[in-house]
């Protein structure tokens, strides 16, 4: 019954292909799977906004969105209807194509992402060799599709939000990179399903996933920090920073297109909360042995869940970083930091079982951790400004 | 040759083609982003995911990127009124055509020197990183060492500016 209830979609999906002849049976199955994840991630989507909103408006003491539905749970429909109805402006002097493209490009580049999440117990949509790679290859592409808004609107404010997002992107996407590859050094595959599957043992009832190990943890907050600036949420906000910059790249977006772009920034914080779910967290693998019973998929989406309660929070409490701040962490920090983290996954390796690598393994990212940021707090290059021009 | 592959090699065609041929710079380096998609995708067309993704990775997640910004940070992506076309137009066909051509008697000579392999052989991601780091670990760190001298010659360039404002 249980095993059931764990494979229920997978069966499901089975059950409905078989209606179909038999030449028709793989296509139809991987057709159901991409319309099941089209349909859930953005219901998923308009889950969160209320959620989000509710969430922000109780973070700063209102009560937030409570006039559609019962306690405001219908905000994302009226929310939706509204987007749709709204007139379309393109602006005269934009490049029309571009400015159309560029939204669809980035819903479809991110949407490609899920294809290789394992979502369960037998559930991935593809279970590629190099499913790591091509995750962060689809992410890779969504900068230029930001590029292409600001650009194709012809206004000064999109361009200089594109450029902050773009050269955001590509400092935060090695540190992202780097911090995962420590989980293939140890797992030896790029394939996500395979990473879960090591990471879905018990000793004393308590799991194996990798954020229980010190390379683990330290990389986990590194990911973490740098999926928050890849999505482009607070305190990384500074492409869509409206005290500057009106709206960023999507400043001349409305209607629909504005839509898409809302939607493509909340999916992909939901792919990358999936990704480092599976990656540090376990995927779908239950956090105590005792609870192997309870359908593996409950266990992936809650982990995504509270992820994205995790952005909510963060985003309700820390106020926006500074341009030289966000590049001077990136590249003085956190990459230093992803570099010793990968010699010493690479010392976890070879120290073989035992409480030492614990230890020395513990030891030399706490030491390093509190060693630069001392040095780097005391010569101004992470800490307070100094202002080469304006003096 | 599939169906597919037709698809694809006319995709990338059209993209190569259109970086050359349109007028505005920055719809150039769109287009060559698609030329590098086609290729990515032909890549992957022939079973060869590392080079794929990596092609994606790397091209169009990076090299795109960097062409967009040098285009955008160099002179602007206003368009000059009689085109961006070369006056040394037909020497660049020249040596286009002649590398074209040492590219091609290159790849139809190695078809009689390699084995005939009937079956796509079967290379997993960790195969490929095996013989990096195992067989091919020495050109691969040359070129690690290349690719770092031209990033500190880069900064060193950058550097220069700054110092002569102080």
């Amino acid at each position: 019954m249980l095993e059931t209830l764990d494979q229920v979609f997978v069966l499901l999906q089975h059950w409905l292909v078989g209606f179909l002849p038999a030449v028709l049976q793989p296509v139809a199955g991987v057709l159901l799977s991409v319309v099941v994840i089209i349909v859930l991630f953005p219901a998923l989507f308009a889950l969160t906004t209320v959620l989000e909103r509710k969430g922000l408006g109780r973070i700063q003491n209102r009560i937030g969105p409570n006039r559609v539905g019962p306690f405001g749970i219908l905000q994302p429909v009226a929310d939706g209807i509204k987007s749709l109805t709204k007139e379309d402006i393109v602006p005269l002097s934009a490049d029309a194509a571009v400015h159309f493209l560029a939204p669809v490009l980035l819903v479809v580049a991110v949407f490609m992402g899920f294809a290789v999440l394992p979502m369960g117990r037998n559930m991935v949509l593809v279970d590629m060799d190099a499913g790591l790679l091509f995750f962060f290859a689809m992410g890779a592409s969504t900068e230029l599709s930001v590029f292409m808004a600001g650009w194709s609107s012809r206004n000064k404010y999109s361009l200089l939000g594109a450029m902050r997002a773009v050269a955001q992107m590509i400092s935060y996407e090695v540190v992202l990179l780097m911090s995962s590859v420590a989980v293939v050094m140890i797992s030896g595959s790029l394939s996500l399903t395979k990473i879960v599957e090591a990471q879905n043992q018990y000793t004393w009832g308590l799991p194996h996933w990798y954020i229980f190990t010190p390379w683990g943890l330290a990389g986990f907050v590194m990911f973490a920090i740098a999926a928050t600036a890849e999505t482009n949420r607070s305190p990384f906000d500074l492409p869509e920073g409206e005290s500057e910059l009106v709206a960023g790249y999507h400043t001349e977006y409305s209607g629909f297109k504005f839509a898409l772009f809302f939607l493509g920034e909340y999916l992909a914080m939901f792919s990358i909360s999936g990704l480092g779910t599976t990656l540090f967290l376990g995927g779908w693998s239950a956090p105590f042995s005792f609870l192997g019973w309870v359908p593996s998929w409950i266990w992936f989406f809650s982990k995504l869940l509270l992820s994205i309660c995790v952005f909510i929070w963060l985003r309700g409490t820390l106020p926006r970083l500074r341009q030289d701040q966000l590049m001077n962490f990136a590249w003085k920090f956190v990459l230093p930091m992803t570099l010793l983290n990968l010699m010493v996954t690479a010392l976890w390796r070879f120290l073989g079982e035992g409480w030492e690598r614990w230890v020395f393994c513990s030891a030399i990212l706490m030491l390093a951790y509190v060693a630069m940021g001392r040095i780097g707090m005391r010569s101004g290059h992470i800490g307070p400004r100094r202002y080469r021009y304006a003096e | 040759m599939s169906f597919v592959f037709y698809i694809l090699a006319a995709l990338t065609v059209a993209g190569s083609l259109a970086a050359v041929l349109l007028k505005n710079t920055v719809h150039c380096a769109l287009a060559l982003t698609v030329a590098f998609l086609g290729l990515a995708l032909l890549f992957l067309d022939l079973d060869a995911q590392f080079a794929g993704f990596a092609q994606i990775l790397v091209y169009i997640g990076a090299v795109a990127i960097l062409v967009v910004f040098a285009i955008l940070l160099t002179r602007g992506s206003e368009t000059p009124k009689d085109g961006v076309f070369s006056h040394t137009w037909l020497v660049g066909l020249v040596i286009a055509a002649a590398v074209f051509a040492v590219l091609g008697w290159a790849v139809l000579g190695s078809a009689r020197v390699l084995p005939h392999e009937t079956a796509a052989p079967v290379v997993t991601v960790r195969d490929i990183g095996v013989a990096l780091i195992g067989r091919y670990i020495l050109p691969l760190e040359i070129v690690a060492i290349l690719l770092t001298s031209a990033m500190i010659g880069a900064v060193i360039v950058a550097m220069h500016d700054k110092e002569g404002a102080k």
